[in-house]
């Protein structure tokens, strides 16, 4: 496997993505069922790739469980997506430093 | 030609401004996240210049995150192609209330550079533009942020084994916390996704530690439960199109900005 062939597949078929319904489909999708589902789309697939593997991200379960309750918390009261995972790492950090020796 | 006097020449040139201005706080969080990017590049044997381009191609954290760990297992390239499909699909939403939020007139070439730049953030911030979005606001907003998200993705790639571990540690947490925070605030405001998102959170853990299951590699585990609870979802809590009544209270705003405007000019 070449690692420029799957760069090109991955950058084609992503700009594919962004490309077509801006420029080829100027009517909006009528189906309910389908607007549904890419409506539900990028939640459901973001939950997916952080849930479970973000316990295991760090060097202890116990960091990244820290972590995550800080994402979690400061996302409920809608913190900016950078400054939540800027004060998680930190977390992450300082939770280290007590538990790592 | 005299029609694109002075005045239309200021509008694009503020519109770029603007775009740039919004474009500096997305450009240094970018850089922190790619960073993290980089490090996991490395881990799966790219260099630095094939990080960057990657990044500077894909311009995805999702995506290329997602790709990262397919390439890691040495997946195939129709994997590579389905995964990018799946976990990019929501850009083509956007893509759609993009296509609402400029002037039908927009010519493709402009379509076409902007498409590029239909990220969660520069979407997030475009679509708090009035309308009509100006490219060149697009354009703004990708002067900085492209630059921080490639070069980030390359620093990673070379700065990360010079980093100690804690702190290494630390920041690989940083993709998923910003994913986080994409769909928690969402899941408050609408108990549809809410469901989803604690459906979503229990099956992933269900797929990565059931027997026989958990032999299916990361990345089509991502692409099964996304077409799989998305679907269900949409299927018994259908989500009715807000978005509609944003574009349209969009276009209203406009109609009566663009009367004012030219009642004064």
């Amino acid at each position: 496997m070449n690692t420029w062939i799957y760069i090109a597949v991955m950058a084609a078929v992503t700009y594919l993505i962004r490309m077509l319904p801006m420029t080829i489909l100027r009517k909006e999708i009528k189906n309910k069922t389908l607007r549904s589902f890419l409506a539900y789309v990028p939640y459901v697939t973001l939950t997916v790739m952080t849930f479970p593997t973000i316990l295991g991200a760090t060097r202890s379960l116990y960091s990244a469980l820290a972590g995550f309750a800080t994402a979690l918390i400061m996302s409920y009261f809608k913190k900016s997506m950078i400054l939540v995972a800027l004060v998680s790492c930190a977390v992450v950090f300082i939770t280290e430093l007590i538990i790592i020796h | 030609m005299e029609n694109e006097s002075k005045s239309d020449i200021r509008k694009k040139d503020k519109a770029f401004l603007n775009g740039l201005r919004d474009g500096l706080p997305i450009a240094l969080g970018y850089f922190a996240v790619s960073f993290s990017l980089g490090i996991q590049a490395k881990d799966v044997g790219m260099n630095a210049f094939q990080a960057a381009v990657m990044s500077l191609t894909n311009l995805t954290s999702a995506g290329e995150f997602g790709a990262l760990s397919i390439i890691g297992a040495g997946g195939s390239y129709l994997s590579i192609a389905l995964s990018q499909l799946i976990i990019n699909l929501r850009y083509c939403l956007m893509s759609f209330a993009l296509s609402q939020k400029i002037r039908p007139e927009t010519p493709t070439h402009h379509r076409l550079l902007m498409s590029y730049g239909i990220t969660d953030e520069i979407f997030g911030v475009s679509i708090g533009q009035k309308y009509p979005l100006s490219p060149f606001y697009t354009y703004g907003a990708l002067l900085l942020t492209v630059p921080g998200w490639t070069a980030g993705t390359a620093i990673g790639v070379l700065a990360g084994s010079i980093l100690p571990d804690s702190v290494t540690s630390a920041l690989n947490l940083a993709l998923y916390g910003m994913f986080t925070a994409v769909f928690i605030p969402r899941s408050r405001e609408d108990l549809r996704i809410c469901a989803a998102v604690i459906t979503s959170m229990t099956a992933s853990l269900a797929a990565t530690y059931l027997p026989y299951i958990k032999d299916i590699d990361g990345g089509s585990r991502i692409i099964i439960l996304t077409v799989l609870i998305s679907l269900i979802f949409a299927i018994i809590k259908p989500i009715d199109n807000e978005s509609s009544d944003e574009t349209d209270a969009g276009h209203t705003d406009s109609i009566k900005e663009e009367k004012e405007a030219g009642s004064t000019s």
